[in-house]
């Protein structure tokens, strides 16, 4: 499917997403703006700090914003159908978990306790199922299905969650999200809450499920180096707008080579002088390379400030300040006051979303105007 | 600041604290099911260190750090603080509790959750002082809590002692949380996964500033996580937890660039990290399922039914003791030559 992704209509079209929380002080733009689209079969990863504006567009995406949030313009078409404005009573019959489902965050410790694990799947099929039919041969076949494709042992249906260890009850939400086929999973920081061995486990299954089901999903995390693993497309939130979003080799390239060996790539990525990015500009001949590289600051901070296991740098870069309040937020780029290359342009005037190479956008005015500006 | 430790510097011994057989067993379902969450762990930790103790949930590592605070009361073994057992029958008391946490300190997971939210910043930072009567006055102890915030680079100081801790950010929170734990100038602090609910963009930051603090005021450190990727950063050493036992110990350098035990192995395996240039690194894991649950340790090496080089040894001999590969690097792996 995704080799043919030229001809065919994606499954999600996402234009100027507006969301606000309308609170006691004045409305949190969380959302201003924010336009992407998803082919079938393709993973989108949505990576930032907590805040950003992550977690919010996959609600919206469900039209389900949490109160006093309302989705105030722009458009989500799913599968060709637009479901900005659409009633509780159609969203929920035709849109959530036949269309579109979701893996919300922490949901493995929100199961009903007192359902077993059947129960809360039927539940879930009476609710949302286009055809309101029951059949329950066909729902025990189904949800067979897709446990024994998350690799859990049938007998699991009868346990209640509580009877389950964590990582069996994070791949009973992913089959509870699987099992009405969807045409696209929302996945909320899937892992976080798993060690590190069972997230591992968990991440190679769903690369597995991409890989066999042709699955289309958009994975919420905060940690880069996760979506280095489960996406084919990186987009980076900042402050309720894209920053970035490239394919996963551009926002991984280094500017010097698109593999270059270790050694040499990351030595000077996390040093620990006040701008820690800037030492490998200097270096590196950017005519030669493939891809430019991660170009929004906040993107190349992000990086830097992973921490990495098996190849030691010297002193760990953080990114120092906090997001921006939403209810006021700065007048030009939202991440100039934190940003180390800001400029007074940056302050005053919004950059736009740019093409900067092909399906590499940036809002930077830095990376636009700039062509030899590239950082590893 | 009065300085509850400097009249007995000479007497200091260069161990601050040291951990000797201790097991902790939790009876349930009325004594039927024996949880052994803590099977028999030695450690020291000397003045001045940091060390990690690294493992998966159900390993034991949060019940080992609940211990040395003194929140739970060893089944067996003995906790050693500058050479004095503090587990003896003569140091079971209110008393002695309360004089014990004024030099064991402990950084709480959750700062959401670790501080009372009708509170301002500056009860938060008044209560373990008016709790163990430091600070004659009002104007003492506010001056206290002015050099505490100092420290923790909360300022100016005026700006955030009259608020509520949800005004807070989380990393400001956990730099309150430090602040509060080092205010009555402890000697030892366990740190149970201090960072973990702070975003990655801050995480080094606070991590760093604890340890800035930790070797101005020569703090003596258990950092408890998961996430051995800090713990190469933060730690002078590392200990690997498996099921209520240390499987390998080392520095950190040893421990992660030249890992004996498969567990070990497995752990750093696992870990994603964002390389330039290549994405879909992943490979699939050696090891498979879950940690057993504590109340049935498997016989023989506990490690043995998850471990891809396992034998028929393994499961049916004594469970290996820790072994010294040179330099204090140890492991219990019997098979360690051979993978």
């Amino acid at each position: 499917m995704s080799e043919t992704t030229n001809t065919v209509d994606p499954v999600l079209q996402v234009k100027d997403l507006r969301l606000h929380y309308f609170t006691s002080k004045g409305a949190v733009k969380a959302l201003d703006g924010v336009s992407f689209d998803l082919m079938p079969g393709e993973a989108l990863g949505l990576v930032g700090e907590s805040g950003c504006g992550k977690t919010t567009t996959g609600v919206a995406l469900l039209n389900m914003p949490s109160p006093p949030g309302r989705i105030v313009g722009g458009s989500i078409i799913i599968d060709g159908i637009e479901i900005v404005g659409m009633s509780e009573r159609d969203l929920r019959r035709t849109v959530r978990w036949s269309k579109i489902s979701m893996v919300f965050q922490g949901a493995m410790n929100c199961l009903t306790p007192v359902y077993t694990i059947r129960k809360l799947m039927v539940e879930t099929w009476k609710e949302h199922a286009p055809d309101a039919s029951f059949n329950a041969a066909a729902i025990e076949e189904r949800m067979l299905k897709y446990t024994r494709r998350m690799g859990l042992p049938d007998h699991v249906l009868g346990r209640y969650p509580h009877e389950l260890s964590g990582g069996m009850k994070q791949r009973v939400v992913i089959a509870m999200a699987l099992f009405l086929e969807p045409r696209l999973i929302i996945m909320d920081e899937p892992t976080t809450a798993l060690d590190v061995i069972v997230q591992a486990q968990i991440l190679n299954l769903i690369k597995e499920l991409k890989r066999d089901l042709k699955l289309s999903y958009i994975f919420i995390t905060h940690d880069l180096a996760t979506e280095a693993e489960v996406a084919d497309r990186i987009m980076v939130m900042y402050a309720g707008k894209m920053a970035e979003l490239g394919m996963s080799e551009q926002i991984f390239a280094t500017p010097e080579a698109p593999a270059a060996p270790l050694a040499t790539s990351g030595s000077q990525a996390g040093h620990g002088s006040p701008e820690p990015l800037t030492s490998a500009a200097g270096h590196g001949s950017p005519a030669t390379k493939q891809s430019r590289g991660p170009l929004h600051p906040y993107t190349q901070k992000l990086l830097a400030s992973t921490p990495l296991l098996r190849k030691k740098v010297s002193e760990l870069a953080f990114i120092p300040g906090s997001p921006p309040d939403l209810i006021a937020p700065p007048p030009g780029c939202r991440f100039a006051p934190r940003c180390p290359f800001a400029r007074s342009k940056c302050n005053e005037t919004e950059p736009p979303v740019v093409e900067i190479e092909p399906r590499h956008l940036v809002a930077c005015w830095k990376a636009m105007e700039d062509p030899a500006y590239a950082v590893s | 600041m009065q300085s509850p430790e400097s009249t007995s510097v000479g007497l200091r011994t260069p161990i601050a604290l040291e951990l000797k057989n201790l097991r902790k067993e939790f009876h349930v379902h009325r004594g039927k099911t024996i949880i052994k969450a803590v099977d028999g762990i030695s450690f020291s930790l000397k003045r001045g260190e940091i060390l990690g103790l690294v493992g998966e949930s159900g390993c034991g590592k949060t019940t080992t750090g609940k211990l040395v605070m003194r929140l739970l009361k060893p089944s067996s073994g003995s906790i050693l603080v500058d050479g004095e057992d503090t587990t003896a029958e003569s140091a079971n008391s209110k008393e002695s509790d309360f004089a014990y946490r004024r030099r064991v300190q402990m950084i709480f997971q959750d700062p959401y959750a670790s501080m009372n939210p009708h509170f301002k910043i500056r009860d938060v930072l008044e209560e373990p002082l008016l709790i163990h009567r430091v600070g004659e006055t009002k104007e003492e102890r506010t001056e206290m809590i002015s050099a505490v915030m100092g420290k923790v680079k909360m300022t100016p100081v005026e700006e955030y002692l009259d608020r509520h801790p949800h005004m807070l950010s989380g990393g400001q929170r956990q730099r309150i949380a430090t602040a509060r734990t080092l205010i009555l100038r402890p000697e030892i602090i366990v740190a149970d996964e201090p960072v973990s609910m702070i975003d990655l963009s801050t995480r080094a930051e606070i991590l760093q500033l604890m340890k800035t603090i930790q070797q101005e005021m020569e703090l003596s450190f258990i950092y408890i996580t998961h996430d051995i990727s800090t713990a190469r950063y933060f730690t002078d050493r590392i200990a690997v937890m498996y099921l209520g036992r240390i499987v390998e110990i080392g520095t950190q350098d040893e421990v992660i660039d030249d890992p004996k035990h498969p567990y070990t192995k497995a752990l750093i395996q696992a870990v994603c990290e964002p390389v330039s240039g290549r994405v879909g690194l992943m490979r699939e894991l050696d090891i498979k399922g879950e940690i057993p649950s504590a109340a049935n340790i498997p016989s023989g090496c506990r490690f043995h039914p998850r471990c891809p080089y396992a034998t028929k040894d393994c499961a049916e001999q004594a469970e290996p003791e820790l072994m010294d590969v040179g330099g204090g690097h140890q492991h219990a792996c019997r098979r360690w030559k051979e993978i």
